[in-house]
């Protein structure tokens, strides 16, 4: 999943301090598993801007709310229209930054300010503690490293590694960072198949990551029976 | 002759190699390099120039490079992944050919983050490329050279006469991938191969006798790496902090006896150890000189230049052998003035 982590409480007061009635919008998809932007985390922060406006004697109405997916338009638009209709003058979402595009896109006039830094795709490897995993980089080798993505987890995403700065089994880097070739050599040893990294990867094309400009993908099945649906409609 | 570098045709012939290091200076002041040059000349076969070494900007591989070229010494240009990517890297590459530089050592290069360490602050919030790693550059500096073929398919006419270099690492983490690791830089193209700092030279015999089974050492040429030790600490921290560095025991305690005996006289206890860590540096050259498959040494005084004639001459090692024109080598040390 998407991994992201609140911002800072005063950070989110600068951006919505000079207006009179906000709307906080929580993601019930990601950013409520990580704990940064679920039903819960959108009543903290609406609890705290209330508690530190009142301090300042001042009167904002906060309005929260919480959708299924902020990256869906089937639940974006409802809370747009009520955005729109409702006047509300800004918005503060602690969905993923995708969430963040997706309703300033649909809302001309309505400032979208970010609620939560978006961070990477992870897992949770123990409760409060999610690792990135995947770097999206649109095509995947983890067929070649054993299922450990060198590109999301080496810090150099070096694809005939592990470098020389390796030790103890973790990254030059840090201590706190395990090296992802570390990682690769010790599971491509248990499974028997070390000698698949003895073979050359040559350089990559990385037109299909984010090198390559903004990326779309397209499922032409799916758009194929939309549009059909649309004829009969 | 791949290049015909000074270090390619030593090697050839059969010479135990020396090859050292000169790190440029963090501003645009050439005559520092100049200065090391002169220092230098005639201790070691090819000079290393680092490229932006530990994240810290310096003046370029390149253009230092040039810089000793002037003052007669061969450069071996280090090229890392981790400010270029494969465009500028081969750019660089023919650019540097033009020049007239032979030798290029391609390594990945250490992370930004190591730049920010003691007094410097470098640049931690830099972006990194690592559009393709070493073993990847080492295979496109081949192509380029010996194809005649960029990277990306396109041809070129005149190609770059550059002895291939890289980095290796025998005791780094895991270490019994260490060795196919070397195998698969061979593979690539790496015709000379210049080793992280040996100071646990059994565990290195034990390293270098996988990799001549493999018959590594026939394909290239490998130069074992020593980095003189100041003193106590800096053992110390290299054994707990640089990645593939083991510094026995043994080491330490000769270095920590060094400093005791000056007693209370700082001065003194820095002196000894300085002493004491040329012995080492000595002895460490002797040994690894005797391990099959070792075929030169890579010495790096790091900001300590002005030790290595001494260390040079200390070993045995001078004065280096000399190229003439018909391909006859001896030495002589009326041109070889190191120090």
């Amino acid at each position: 999943m998407i991994v992201a982590e609140r911002k800072p409480l005063s950070e989110i007061k600068q951006y919505v301090e000079k207006y009179k009635k906000i709307l906080i919008a929580g993601c019930g998809t990601c950013t409520t598993v990580c704990l940064a932007g679920g039903e819960k985390e959108v009543g903290v922060v609406a609890a705290a801007l209330r508690i530190a406006f009142l301090k300042e004697d001042r009167e904002v109405e906060i309005i929260e709310d919480c959708i299924t997916r902020q990256c869906e338009p089937e639940f974006v638009e409802p809370i747009a229209e009520k955005v729109r209709d409702g006047g509300i003058e800004a918005v503060l979402s602690l969905g993923c930054g995708v969430g963040v595009n997706f309703l300033s896109e649909r809302l001309d006039s309505v400032l979208v300010f970010p609620g939560v830094n978006t961070k990477f795709f992870g897992a949770a490897v123990e409760p409060g503690v999610w690792v990135e995993m995947c770097a999206g980089c649109g095509n995947c080798i983890l067929d070649v490293t054993g299922g450990i993505c060198p590109i999301a987890r080496c810090s150099k995403s070096i694809l005939n590694g592990p470098c020389g700065g390796s030790q103890d089994g973790k990254c030059e880097i840090s201590p706190d960072v395990d090296c992802g070739w570390h990682l690769i050599v010790s599971r491509m040893q248990k499974m028997g198949t070390l000698e698949r990294l003895s073979e050359f990867v040559p350089p990559r094309d990385w037109s299909t990551s984010r090198a390559g400009g903004p990326r779309r993908v397209i499922h032409e099945g799916m758009r194929s029976q939309n549009e059909g649906s649309e004829e009969v409609t | 002759m791949k290049s015909g570098s000074k270090l390619e045709q030593l090697i050839a012939a059969g010479h135990f190699v020396l090859t050292s290091e000169l790190g440029p200076p963090m501003d645009c002041n050439g005559e520092v390099v100049l200065e090391k040059a002169r220092l230098l000349k005639g201790c070691a076969d090819a000079f290393n120039i680092t490229d932006n070494q530990t994240g810290v900007v310096r003046l370029s591989s390149i253009a230092a490079a040039e810089l000793i070229m002037r003052e007669g010494l061969e450069p071996v240009m280090q090229m890392t992944c981790r400010d270029r990517n494969r465009l500028a890297i081969q750019s660089d590459l023919l650019g540097a050919a033009a020049l007239g530089i032979k030798n290029c050592l391609c390594i990945a290069g250490d992370h930004q983050s190591f730049g920010a360490v003691g007094r410097l602050k470098g640049h931690p919030g830099a972006k990194n490329v690592y559009d393709v790693d070493s073993i990847q550059l080492v295979a496109i500096l081949k192509g380029l050279r010996d194809d005649g073929v960029q990277q990306g398919g396109d041809p070129l006419e005149k190609r770059p006469a550059l002895y291939i270099g890289a980095a290796w690492t025998p005791l780094g983490d895991p270490v019994e991938f260490r060795p196919f690791r070397l195998k698969k830089k061979v593979d690539a193209g790496a015709d000379f191969i210049q080793t992280q700092g040996v100071y646990d030279v059994e565990l290195f015999r034990q390293q270098m006798k996988i990799a001549v089974d493999m018959g590594l050492h026939e394909r290239t040429a490998i130069l074992a790496g020593i980095i003189v030790p100041k003193n106590l600490g800096m053992l110390k921290y290299m054994n707990s902090s640089v990645a593939g560095v083991s510094v026995p025991e043994t080491l330490m305690k000769r270095m920590e006896q060094a400093r005791l005996a000056a007693g209370d006289d700082k001065k003194q206890a820095s002196k000894n150890q300085a002493e004491e860590g040329i012995r080492i540096t000595v002895e460490l050259i002797q040994k690894v000189q005797e391990i099959p498959g070792v075929r030169g040494v890579h010495i790096q005084a790091i900001e300590w230049e002005h030790k290595v004639p001494e260390i040079v001459k200390r070993a045995g090692l001078y004065p280096r052998p000399i190229i003439t024109e018909k391909g006859e080598n001896n030495a002589s040390e009326s041109e070889n003035s190191c120090g």
